[in-house]
């Protein structure tokens, strides 16, 4: 491999949209040999048919384990992997760790090259997991408002309140009770069909 | 200790006693609070135990042994003061392989000299007509199931890097890789021969105590800083970790035991197939034959709990055989030191038993010598090592 000569690099990911978020970046930032495989079956014969110099695996990944017989003395293995992390670069595999990924890279690939991409995929990863805490958040919110508009419907209905009314009442309970306004309407959900 | 311990485990039947230790109140008893982690791959379970993500985690015995010796990975010392679990595997083949194999075997078919020698002929009828090789599974290059599978079929002759291709296969993987012919065999821990048997794709032709009487399978492995910083939690883990065992090995509690098991959360399959392998008595063929041993899975018995150096030294003799490790005596020390009896008698605050450890009780080989490894793998045949 030329110095100047992008390194090939394999995205092992399940999941598409990680892996597609990784793959921009990694484009991005320059590096145009981006091998994404999805598919678990035979991953070592893949990963061999690639020839990578480079191995990006997410931790919630099984196959993890089928990479580590890379490290053994194989026929199948053409060119030595060796985890690129050595004893001085403990922040490096912590990082990685926390972030969800693992990275394999052959031997004789030079450190400083590596460095960069590693940070761009412990950025990306934690860049993914952020997006998914936000869709949980959004979809809690939209699960939260849907309750609120049926518990507000009973107040109104059981108390004669206008909709504001209903509205400030749950929150001022809430408030009182140091719970989320969804926990106080969804209490209401329940009493009321109980009551039923 | 403020913040509560993390360990990680693998959801396999020999996390037993951690497991149990911790859902039947066993470490809360000790005044440990402890969050246990279920992970996907032995690969993070290592890794987070070793950047200190998991303060302790149930391994594979020879995981710890190379991490301490900085096999395949960063160099991290590990001391195993308890023994989860010994023996525990089955190695399971496809019907095909299963017929094929009972056609050539001349003897007792639980004999695994007979077994290993009809596989050899099956290896060698395959080859004569061009077949693939065969293909056998296994869970991670540095396991007890690598080297039991090899210890086994070496004894006939049939060379594991030469006459067939043994791969590395998740666990859960296993028996959706059975199935669909990805593979022909593999050498698995519970549960998973049991579920391949039940959707009847595959036949149990060993349990590993065949091959192996007393193999040390799984350790609860924390890191020798650590342990050397938080004896005292060491020691509350060690008691809580006995106190389960022993609740285990009570014929009363074993449904309980199962049921704490199967939970979702922790090994998440059925009870039933949970109690079978806690009892040794397991359906080995679709059409329902039982087979029972006592020697199927000691969690407790026979006192499993206590780690055995020898153990360690005998993994270390099979990873030098298969050219893992080179041969150095500080590397069979560094793999014997990993094995901490003194920590666990320490815990409960008793002497050394006069009694010796169990043997190993393999079906091939001279007896194990820790002290001389050389001379042990000098009458084995089949290997990769050089002296």
């Amino acid at each position: 491999m030329s110095a100047e000569q992008s390194p090939k690099i394999v995205i092992v990911d399940e999941s598409p949209i990680r892996a597609a978020i990784l793959e921009d970046g990694l484009r991005e930032a320059g590096f145009t040999q981006v091998v994404h495989i999805r598919e678990m079956q035979s991953l070592l014969a893949r990963i061999y048919a690639v020839d990578p110099d480079i191995i990006l695996i997410d931790l919630e990944n099984p196959s993890r384990d089928v990479l580590e017989a890379m490290f053994q003395v194989s026929r199948a293995v053409k060119r030595p992997i060796a985890m690129f992390v050595d004893q001085s670069d403990s922040a490096s595999i912590q990082a990685s760790v926390e972030a969800g990924v693992s990275a394999y890279i052959v031997d004789g690939l030079r450190k400083e090259r590596i460095k960069p991409i590693l940070d761009l995929c412990v950025s990306r990863f934690n860049a993914f997991a952020k997006l998914q805490e936000e869709l949980e958040r959004t979809k809690s919110q939209l699960e939260d408002r849907k309750i609120i508009e049926k518990a507000k419907g009973i107040l109104m209905k059981v108390k004669g309140l206008t909709e504001d009314e209903a509205y400030v009442l749950l929150r001022s309970t809430a408030m009182r009770e140091k719970k989320k306004i969804g926990e106080i309407a969804q209490s209401i959900i329940t009493a009321s069909e109980m009551l039923k | 200790m403020t913040a509560p311990l993390r360990i990680g485990f693998i959801p396999l039947v020999d996390a037993a006693a951690l497991i149990v230790a911790v859902d039947k109140g066993f470490t809360a008893a000790e005044g440990l609070e402890v969050e246990l982690v279920r992970e996907v791959s032995w690969s993070n379970v290592r890794d987070k135990l070793n950047i200190g993500l998991f303060d302790a985690a149930h391994l594979l015995a020879p995981v710890a042994i190379a991490s301490s010796l900085g096999l395949g990975q960063v160099k991290v010392p590990i001391a195993a003061p308890f023994n989860l679990g010994i023996n525990g595997n089955a190695i399971t083949v496809s019907p095909a392989l299963h017929a094929a194999l009972m056609q050539e075997i001349e003897g007792d078919r639980f004999d695994p000299l007979a077994t290993a020698k009809a596989l050899a002929r099956v290896v060698a009828k395959r080859r004569k007509a061009g077949a693939e090789p065969l293909t056998f599974g296994m869970t991670f290059p540095f396991s007890t199931h690598n080297y039991q599978l090899r210890f086994w079929m070496a004894a006939a002759g049939v060379d594991p890097d030469e006459d067939l291709r043994l791969v590395v296969l998740p666990p859960p993987y296993m028996v959706d890789s059975l199935a669909n012919g990805h593979v022909d065999a593999f050498c698995v821990g519970a549960p998973w021969n049991s579920v391949a048997v039940d959707l009847g794709i595959g036949h149990i032709l060993h349990f590993v105590s065949d091959i192996l009487a007393h193999a040390a399978e799984k350790v609860l492995a924390v890191r020798q800083v650590w342990a050397d910083k938080h004896p005292d939690v060491v020691a509350s883990l060690v008691r809580a970790a006995v106190k389960a065992a022993e609740f285990i090995e009570q014929p009363a509690n074993l449904a309980e035991a199962a049921h704490i098991l199967a939970q979702p959360e922790r090994i998440g399959v059925d009870a039933e197939v949970i109690q079978r392998t806690l009892t040794g008595r397991l359906k080995i063929s679709p059409d329902g034959t039982l087979r029972e041993s006592g020697r199927y899975l000691l969690v407790g018995r026979e006192e499993a709990g206590r780690p055995d150096p020898v153990q360690a030294a005998w993994l270390y003799a099979q990873m030098v055989r298969w050219g893992q490790a080179a041969l150095s005596p500080e590397a069979v020390e560094t793999a014997m030191a990993v094995f901490r009896p003194d920590l666990y008698d320490a815990a409960l605050g008793r002497r050394p038993p006069e009694q010796a450890p169990a043997a190993f009780g393999a079906f091939a080989g001279p007896v194990f010598n820790p002290d001389n490894i050389p001379g042990h793998l000098e009458a084995f045949d089949v290997g990769r090592w050089k002296a």
